[in-house]
């Protein structure tokens, strides 16, 4: 099917385009829901290569695929030990770091994309957070920033995958990235990258929503919309339940 | 089953959450307690964030004493009186807890607070009922107990503002009650408990009032002022999670039913042990994280945007 699409696009490309390479993409789905039972989702990345002439010879074709979530400021805390027990300490507050971040490749980063490129479009995750003056706060406020990445990492919230980009005959590509159940609603902003020679050649955005459906949007808006309502609303359902299942129980009992 | 929950934003598997709920209602229903001592470290122990663990605490606290005080309420074992003062205190109490919550959090404190009260008073309470019940078990196999006086006159008989507590038959300062219920209401907005095993301490060694009533009456005061500090959280910090207090409620109430017939069978001072027991584990589980040298040193949170 993906092929066939791709096909389509490849011979139905007005003439007129530019004589470089350029991307032709699509996602498995524009929108992923969180609903009660969200456990994560896979979305599936995939496309073509448009070409007017016949592909350069030289350096391979290589491909990057981004998907990051919201950026928000993100306060990273380190404990120390006072009075024998472990608090936090010291504190570092970068200014905007995706909330996910997860960077899909035909190869190793560091052999398919210059340093110049990744500054340009901030590719690689450490390019992604935006720390601007973080010096002044802490002593080793680089430290601070390798946690945040350490953290999120671990938490599945950041990812490297290099070789996770299928790429065939130059031509068609697809990824599969994986969504964790950690996510926060927002807008995803999904990028895709040709390089040659470390070079960016060709660069195409997509937008994933992510918003909460059903039962988690009802309670998430209400809590943060009418808090008062939310509040007795919880108050209602802890009398209703305390004092219903009290009373079923007895019915039950002979 | 995983069930992903809006306000804590994680996804928790429903069987764990359930029979989490499940067996502190056991342990509740077998002890008499509140158990939001129990649930709140336990939810810490699962991942949720604090705030909501201690917020959705004072939640569940409300769903466990409603059935309680409907019962004593028919026992005519609740000093309205007596109830109202401590109520007065207990608000005061939560919204200082409420406000401190709210500056701690914002310091990136709260975690270190929140344990640390955690180790305070289940270490003092389990202790001091751990040697209550030792004691009167021994007592109790060897010598004639020692006469205890009804009704004795301390420092607490000579304070002012006096009034009737005709339930109790008391005749004393509302000082000490107002003091006991705002501790008792602080405690509820910081830790997610109801109180009791603080207040029903006090009430009868503090303020001297008959054992009939205790119950009833700190009952009547824990589901007030845990009903007050579940909305103040929702409206100051937005961290009560109903899915989750639902889910917590359901095993809890299933549980308290099953506990309180298996605890009709158990003599009250071995009952009196193992809860103390149960206490000091807790408080021991939630020491050793503030002492053992963590295996991450740093820690992660989101802000907002400006």
């Amino acid at each position: 099917m993906i092929r066939l699409v791709a096909l389509w696009l490849l011979l139905a490309a007005p003439a007129a385009a530019s004589d470089g390479e350029q991307i032709v993409a699509g996602l498995s789905q524009n929108a992923v829901s969180i609903t009660a039972s969200f456990v994560g989702s896979e979305i599936l990345i995939y496309g073509a290569v448009r070409r007017e002439s016949p592909a350069p010879t030289g350096a391979p074709l290589e491909v990057i695929i981004t998907v990051e979530g919201p950026a928000l400021p993100q306060i990273v805390r380190r404990k120390d030990r006072r009075f024998g027990i472990w608090i936090n300490r010291a504190e570092v507050t970068i200014d905007r770091a995706p909330s996910f971040y997860a960077v899909a490749s035909t190869g190793p980063l560091e052999l398919i994309l210059s340093n110049t490129e990744d500054l340009r479009h901030k590719i690689t995750i450490p390019r992604a957070i935006r720390a601007v003056g973080i010096a002044a706060e802490a002593e080793d406020a680089p430290t601070f920033v390798d946690a945040l990445l350490r953290i999120q990492t671990d938490a599945g919230l950041y990812s490297r995958a290099e070789g996770a980009v299928a790429l065939t005959e130059d031509t068609l590509f697809r990824a599969d990235v994986a969504l964790p159940a950690n996510l926060i609603e927002g807008d995803y902003r999904v990028r895709i990258f040709l390089t040659r020679g470390g070079v960016v050649v060709d660069a195409l955005e997509r937008r994933i929503g992510v918003r909460k459906e059903g039962l988690e949007r009802f309670f998430t808006r209400m809590a943060f919309e009418q808090p008062l309502a939310y509040g007795l609303l919880a108050l209602v359902v802890a009398v209703v339940a305390g004092w219903g299942a009290a009373a079923a129980f007895r019915l039950l009992r002979p | 089953m995983q069930l992903f929950l809006p306000i804590a934003e994680v996804s928790v598997n429903a069987f764990l959450l359930l029979g989490m709920g499940g067996v502190v209602g056991f342990l509740s229903g077998m002890f008499g307690v509140g158990g939001g001592f129990l649930i709140t470290p336990l939810l810490f122990f699962i991942g949720i964030p604090p705030a909501v663990a201690v917020a959705t605490g004072a939640n569940q606290v409300v769903a466990s004493s409603v059935s309680g005080v409907l019962a004593q309420l028919k026992r005519k074992a609740v000093d309205f009186r007596m109830g109202f003062v401590l109520l007065a205190g207990g608000m005061a109490g939560s919204v200082a807890g409420i406000w401190v919550f709210a500056r701690l959090s914002a310091a990136g404190h709260i975690d270190v607070f929140v344990q640390l009260s955690y180790v305070l008073f289940l270490g003092l309470v389990g202790a001091l009922m751990l040697h209550e019940s030792l004691r009167s078990l021994l007592r109790a196999r060897g010598s004639a107990a020692p006469v205890r006086r009804a009704h004795t006159h301390t420092w607490v008989h000579r304070l002012p503002l006096k009034i009737k507590f005709r339930a109790s038959g008391l005749y004393v300062s509302v000082l000490p009650p107002l003091l006991v219920g705002a501790l008792v209401g602080f405690l509820a907005a910081i830790m997610g408990v109801g109180g009791g095993f603080i207040m029903v301490p006090a009430m009868i060694y503090l303020l001297g009032m008959p054992t009939r009533v205790v119950i009833g009456t700190s009952m009547f005061q824990i589901m007030f002022v845990t009903a007050f500090t579940t909305v103040a959280h929702a409206v100051t910090n937005q961290t009560v999670d109903i899915l989750l207090a639902l889910v917590l409620i359901m095993g809890g109430v299933i549980g308290a039913q099953l506990g309180a017939r298996v605890g009709v069978r158990l003599r009250a001072e071995q009952l009196r042990i193992l809860l103390a027991l149960l206490v000091l584990v807790v408080c021991v589980k939630v020491a050793l994280d503030l002492l053992l040298t963590p295996s991450e040193f740093y820690s992660v949170t989101a802000g907002r945007l400006p």
